[in-house]
């Protein structure tokens, strides 16, 4: 086991040197975009003095060096700061933010993976059978569709005319109980899945179909069991490395990229957050939503890494 | 028939009848849909309000970045919410006249250059403190000084001194102005307690309403205070909702979520007045949309030039292209009719042949670069590109050049010779001139230097006599209609939606959108 403690703490270490050149990345990203967060925040009603009053309380006279390694230094002890804009604290500004997108990303993700890996089963069972036209045909369609769109599409059938569930996400509260909250993002959730779906489902689907193709699968249906049987027994286990790592790629996507979604049903979560401070210049703010998504993203990934690791005795003893 | 009419009227004001059925009603009786507005609005307010319930608002431009304190606010959903729980000293009242918030009356001195404010006596702020001038002279003095990042301090900087005299403010101006108990309606100058010095963000004002619960650029909640002074405020709670994207925001209305919206997109507001259980207002102010050039950078420093695009552009095809009908054209000066002292100019009409005339005589024959970005205002591409063929029919050249919008306000607005760009208007002529238009305002964007208009911006000032006051107003305008950098295509309405749940619409107000965003308080929730 000492080689695998010491596989993990390699991928660990990677991650975190990983991190902390995007760290450099967002700071330099950050500082080249155009405008001032100054004349950003005064907006048209910016007068020389007020501009030159507020760039000097905001510290953005400073030199970009020792701005980045005190930021650093807080961000690692999880102080981002204060947000120039509104003056008030980042971290627990962000921390009910990212809450409401887990919350958003989680139900999606139960009712999308389990749903995509079934479909996907389902699609080799009748491989090249209608079923499986039908569900490659519809969800490829949905992926393809910009989601703002499906967005608009499912708020003016099911929200507006309908009307099964609220057409935006404004009425979401965190302290409401769960079947309101629920019932609020219930239209960003159906989108959320429409748009995952395609990817894991096609990655299932193309997983198994490989492992269908080997000498033991043929012998398991020499033996007389059923189809679906062969599939969940043996071809899903020896399919589930790049399974795990198609749908870990899609959780992470589900929190970093939710971003038009949270915009178009007005729901209060990060990419929201994120949105309203890139254009206003709020770089302490953009910076650490850039920080946090980076860390889900790399972090996600590390652990669909560590699982096909875990699983495939082939890269648990490398040679 | 009329009296016939008016028993609909009252009908469906009582919810006896719906709108809908009152407007066919209406129309089958050959009444224009204006006029059965205008009469089913009346019907409505006499009825009278009713008290109680929740109404609920989505309204756009909120931020999470957004602060409560009213000196920072720059949106409609920071006005709004201002609106809720503070006032100012006057406020503009629908005809657009003035009438006393926390100052009961006020009187100006002969020379116009000191004004009292009186406060009106026994009126509380919502943490129970009662309302002193000291309060109202803090309140107003944190919004001057060097230091400030107030929005309002363009307009407090003729403000020489603010004092508290007894029950009274005393504003005294380094110049006569007989505007001044105008540039007090604005709304960053809330009277706070203690200026709101110790804490400028505690919402605490002697408004109809008390904030609850706000969550920036989100949700804010307000419930009726218990102690107000005046009659405003009908529905018990008020919520504000942060929609800041449009189609979401229709849908929001459309499927009952909340009860009014703001910024209808003029494209889609047609298709929205048709959809059951919505009624779409549409309110003519002093906002327009602009092309703006630099007098003086060439090639626009040449008034042929500048004459020469004003004749190119086609203003009626942008009102019904652009606007889509809800708006009015412009005649290349920032002044409408919603304005006191206004005298209308002849109208400038799109003229290739005069257009023609003048480029050559301008002796210019290269590209004019014109430049646009989308937040300039809604469709300035579009408009550009209007532009562009009206005056290209007039043989002049104008390239565009499709700016980034991040960005826009900073790097291209009053920075670069000729672009696209917006004005909300100002409540008096003399605000809006010397915002825009005085040799040194900050946001000359037009860079419009003119000694003759410069004097006669100051000299109306100090003119009491309205009937004088309007002639040079009108002298002004038509220096900047000859003269100026401002090609002034169209004023645009602000576009309102209502559900068929609330009542109590007032037509044709004066002031910013949403019945000068007091429609929440003023509007009522149906029983």
């Amino acid at each position: 086991m000492g080689s695998v403690t010491r596989l993990l703490a390699q991928r660990i270490a990677l991650g975190l040197l990983l991190l902390f050149l995007v760290s450099i990345l967002i700071f330099v990203g950050t500082i080249i975009l155009p405008g001032d967060v100054a004349q950003s925040i005064l907006g048209q009603s910016a007068t020389p003095e007020a501009l030159a009053n507020l760039r000097a309380e905001l510290g953005l006279n400073e030199p970009a060096f020792s701005r980045y390694f005190s930021w650093l230094g807080g961000a690692i002890t999880g102080d981002f700061g204060t947000a120039l804009t509104s003056g008030l604290d980042i971290t627990t500004e962000i921390g009910r933010r990212l809450g409401n997108t887990l919350f958003l990303a989680f139900w999606a993700a139960i009712i999308a993976v389990p749903l995509a890996i079934f479909l996907g089963l389902l699609a080799v069972r009748y491989r090249e059978r209608w079923p499986d036209k039908l569900i490659s045909g519809v969800t490829l369609a949905s992926i393809s569709i910009p989601e703002f769109l499906i967005g608009y599409v499912v708020m003016f059938y099911i929200g507006v005319k309908l009307r099964w569930f609220p057409s935006t996400a404004v009425s979401y509260r965190p302290d409401a109980d769960l079947l309101t909250r629920l019932d609020s993002i219930a239209l960003p959730v159906i989108v959320l899945t429409l748009v995952v779906l395609a990817h894991m489902m096609r990655m299932t689907r193309a997983a198994i179909l490989n492992v269908m193709q080997s000498a033991y699968i043929e012998t398991a249906e020499l033996k007389g069991l059923t189809m679906f049987t062969i599939i969940r027994k043996h071809a899903f286990p020896n399919a589930v490395s790049p399974i795990v790592n198609v749908v870990m790629l899609n959780l992470a996507y589900l929190v970093v990229g939710v971003v038009v979604i949270e915009v178009v049903f007005v729901y209060p979560g990060m990419g929201q957050y994120l949105v309203d401070h890139v254009s206003k210049r709020d770089v302490p703010v953009v910076q650490a939503c850039g920080l946090i998504f980076a860390a889900v993203y790399i972090g996600l990934n590390m652990v669909a890494d560590i699982v096909s690791i875990l699983s495939n005795p082939r890269l648990r003893h490398p040679k | 028939m009329t009296t016939k009419l008016d028993y609909f009227a009252m009908r469906a004001a009582r919810g006896l009848m719906s709108r809908r059925e009152f407007m066919g009603r209406a129309a089958a009786m050959g009444v224009t849909a204006t006029a059965a507005a205008t009469l089913l609005g009346d019907a409505a307010l006499a009825a009278g309000p009713q008290k109680g319930g929740t109404l609920r608002m989505g309204l756009q431009g909120g931020s999470s970045s957004d602060s409560l304190d009213p000196a920072l606010a720059t949106n409609q959903v920071a006005l709004m919410a201002i609106r809720l729980w503070g006032e100012p000293l006057v406020e503009l009242a629908d005809d657009g006249g003035l009438e006393g918030k926390v100052a009961e009356s006020f009187e100006g001195s002969a020379d116009a250059a000191t004004w009292t404010f009186k406060i009106r006596s026994g009126i509380t702020f919502s943490n129970g403190k009662t309302v002193t001038a000291e309060d109202a002279a803090a309140s107003l003095m944190r919004h001057s000084g060097e230091d400030t990042k107030s929005g309002a301090l363009g307009i407090m900087r003729s403000v020489k001194n603010v004092r508290a005299e007894g029950d009274s403010v005393v504003v005294e101006l380094d110049g006569p102005n007989a505007d001044l108990p105008y540039l007090m309606a604005d709304y960053h100058l809330i009277i706070q307690p203690n200026g709101g010095n110790d804490d400028p963000t505690a919402a605490i004002g002697t408004g109809p309403y008390i904030i609850k619960d706000v969550e920036m650029g989100v949700r804010l909640v307000a419930e009726k205070n218990p102690n107000y002074w005046g009659d405003l405020g009908n529905a018990e709670t008020i919520e504000l909702l942060v929609i800041n994207d449009n189609t979401a925001r229709v849908a929001a209305l459309q499927s009952g979520q909340v009860d009014m919206i703001d910024r209808v997109p003029p494209k889609t507001a047609g298709l929205v007045a048709r959809a059951p259980g919505v009624n779409v207002h549409s309110t003519a102010g002093p906002g327009h949309y602009v092309f703006i050039m630099h007098c003086d950078t060439a090639p626009f420093d040449n008034n042929d030039l500048r004459l020469a695009l004003k004749y190119g552009i086609n203003r009626q095809e942008m009102v019904d292209k652009i606007l889509f009908g809800y708006g009015s054209v412009g005649n290349d000066t920032p002044i409408n009719a919603s304005y006191p002292f206004y005298t209308e100019i002849e109208q400038r009409e799109y003229d290739p042949d005069k257009a023609k005339f003048h480029m050559q005589k301008s002796g210019y024959d290269g590209p004019v670069l014109l430049r646009t970005s989308d937040n300039s205002f809604p469709g300035a591409p579009d408009a550009s590109a209007l532009f562009q063929q009206s005056a290209k029919a007039a043989g002049i050249n104008l390239e565009i050049k499709r700016e980034p919008n991040d960005g826009y306000w900073s790097e291209v607005w009053n920075k670069q010779p000729f672009c696209t760009s917006y004005w909300g208007g100002r409540p008096t002529q003399d605000q809006m001139f010397t915002t825009a238009y005085l040799s040194s305002a900050d946001w000359n964007d037009t860079r419009f230097k003119n000694e003759q208009f410069d004097q006669l911006l100051i000299a109306a000032r100090a003119e009491l006599d309205a009937a004088k006051r309007t002639q040079m107003y009108a002298d002004m305008g038509n220096i900047l209609h000859n003269e100026g950098g401002l090609i002034c295509p169209m004023f645009n309405d602000f576009v309102d939606a209502t559900s068929d749940r609330i009542d109590g619409y007032v037509e044709n107000t004066a002031g910013y959108a949403l019945m000068n965003s007091y429609a929440p308080m003023r509007m009522w929730v149906k029983a």
